[in-house]
């Protein structure tokens, strides 16, 4: 296989996906919204409640943490306790969320967008071998994703450290095993989901059956994402690194699964 | 450096290629004539391995396309499908560089600059392909085949839907390939463009080969006999022709149409009418034309 291949027909797609103003403009305002919006808005609620009954109940929240998070917060006020947790915990399935929104609506267009544009016929009369095809779509779909995980990131973690920590000691997020979730788990979770989007992309008529099909595995990818996520955060280091060692052995499984499964047919809409 | 031996390929029910045959070889042009669903396309994608066959052998240059040399031979192959196959989204240079990149062409603006430049694309490069015209993608679709400098060049109707001039183009292109000494494979049902082009017609129903060979061939096999157009300055003395031995079948309205039982006795009909006199003012053997040609093999197949 042709490394040189597969990057070019990255390079092409995302070249194609940046021009195309009016698919990525909503994904755009969406993360946004639930990366700057959504926790500015909750955050500065929190932190400035004053009752003492909700701030009773917050601190609650606060004792489902592990033990060893539950001491650092120790002696800080309730309402920068509950603060905290929202910020650092709470949230983390919405770092996982938007970039797999993002990753699928790509993946999901990728095969079946060929195919009803009929410049499936360049590809496969190119070539590139199937394998670099493949490869080729999923960096494609996987490089929008992860870079709006990362920059999600930086832009929550301005939103967390301008409203909160101003009231802490220090900068509180990314905090714990936020970097390794980041920049370890991530990656092949997005990568698992893109690979099975794009397996499916390749066997389906018209880009409505690949966004319904899509939308039948996201459901369960989200579900996955989430205990991923929490498992990762709530957990010691030595557990973070262990889910992201099975998260990268599950996505190289399914690249293998999905690289091995795609003909040229299929590109014309014509396999079986 | 194309051979279809007996290859059959199914999808589902349909037999798209059933049994057919083709070879094709360096410096000529094959035209594939037939209608609609008749199996052109489906040779085309099994000479590139795009589709494999279920039975008989497939060899282009040498080997396998569905095997392990397939990359190498796609590689060597130019194709212009029947629908362009470009990206709207992409300008034309992208298109293009897309295209370079993939085939591992050398010198990537060099080549882009000298394909746009062949086709007279040059100005529309910088212009996204969703704006061009039938004509323009069709030369950009020229332009990103030709580009690596393959030796078989397949194009699947690639003047349908174009203005006389770009399919001027279209056709010029095919004559310079062949003469380069590439080997060129174009299916249409157009009969008018693929006369005077192909140096072999092979005439497609149903996946199956109806007749193959030369237009020459092909006429002197189809039709043995031969219509001579015939005029002199006293036309009255042409009817001796009618008690020629070897004239099928004569008629007059002011030039005669004379038919004879075999084209070797052209020169024996102008020796006899000059022997008994006769001033000849025109000798004309008809030739058919390919459409004449086509209809009469479908007729028969």
């Amino acid at each position: 296989m042709s490394g040189g291949r597969a990057t070019t027909i990255a390079r092409a797609d995302l070249r194609q996906l940046r021009a195309s103003r009016d698919f990525w403009l909503p994904l755009a305002v969406i993360a946004l919204f639930m990366f700057m919006v959504v926790p500015a808005v909750m955050l500065w609620v929190i932190s400035t409640v004053q009752d003492p009954k909700l701030l009773a109940k917050l601190v609650d929240v606060v004792g489902r943490l592990p033990a060893p998070l539950r001491e650092r917060l120790h002696g800080t006020p309730a309402e920068i306790q509950a603060s905290y947790t929202l910020a650092v915990y709470f949230f983390a399935p919405l770092v996982t969320l938007v970039p797999l929104t993002v990753s699928s609506s790509i993946s999901a267009n990728t095969f079946v967008g060929e195919r009803e544009r009929g410049s499936g016929e360049f590809l496969a009369h190119s070539p590139a071998s199937t394998r670099e095809i493949y490869i080729g779509k999923l960096i494609a779909a996987l490089v929008p994703g992860y870079a709006t995980a990362l920059g999600g990131v930086v832009v929550y973690s301005a939103v967390v450290n301008l409203i909160v920590s101003t009231r802490t000691d220090g900068v509180l997020f990314p905090a714990g095993n936020w970097w390794i979730f980041v920049l370890w788990v991530m990656p092949p979770l997005i990568g698992l989901a893109v690979a099975l989007i794009v397996s499916i992309s390749s066997r389906v008529s018209s880009g409505a059956a690949a966004q319904q099909a899509s939308s039948l595995i996201a459901l369960p990818i989200v579900i996955v994402a989430y205990g991923v996520s929490e498992a990762s955060l709530f957990g010691s280091a030595t557990a973070a690194w262990v889910v992201g060692i099975v998260t990268w052995v599950a996505a190289g499984l399914a690249i293998r699964w999905g690289a091995s499964s795609l003909s040229r047919e299929r590109l014309l809409g014509i396999g079986s | 450096m194309v051979e279809l031996i007996g290859v059959t390929r199914r999808f589902g029910e349909i037999v798209a290629l059933d049994g057919f045959s083709l070879v094709v070889v360096p410096g000529e042009v094959t035209v594939l004539l037939g209608p609609n669903g008749a199996g052109k396309t489906t040779a085309v994608r099994v000479v590139t391995g795009v589709v494999g066959a279920d039975q008989g052998t497939v060899r282009v240059l040498g080997e396998d396309p569905t095997g392990p040399g397939g990359q190498a031979i796609r590689a060597r192959c130019g194709v212009v499908p029947a629908r362009p196959a470009l990206y709207d989204r992409l300008d034309g240079y992208e298109n293009l560089r897309y295209a370079a990149e993939l085939y591992g062409v050398a010198d990537v603006p060099g080549r882009i600059a000298q394909a746009a430049a062949r086709f007279g694309i040059v100005d529309a490069l910088g212009q996204r392909v969703a704006g061009y015209s039938t004509g323009m993608r069709a030369r950009l679709a020229l332009s990103r085949a030709v580009l690596h400098d393959p030796d078989l060049l397949l194009l699947d109707e690639p003047t349908a839907g174009l203005d006389p001039e770009s399919a001027r183009v279209v056709l010029g292109l095919i004559d310079e390939m062949a003469d380069q000494g590439k080997a060129v494979v174009m299916c249409t049902h157009l009969l008018l463009e693929a006369e005077g082009l192909a140096d072999q017609v092979v005439v497609m129903d149903r996946g199956r080969t109806l007749v193959a060979g030369s237009a020459s061939e092909l006429t002197r096999r189809l039709w043995p006999s031969v219509t001579v157009v015939i005029d002199a300055e006293v036309p009255q003395m042409l009817d001796r022709c009618a008690g020629l031995p070897f004239v099928r079948s004569y008629q007059r309205n002011g030039a005669a149409l004379v038919e004879l039982d075999d084209r070797e006795h052209v020169a024996d009909l102008v020796d006899a009418l000059v022997a008994g006199g006769v001033r000849l003012l025109r000798v004309e053997p008809r030739t058919p034309t390919l459409e004449e040609l086509y209809f009469t093999v479908r007729g028969r197949g």
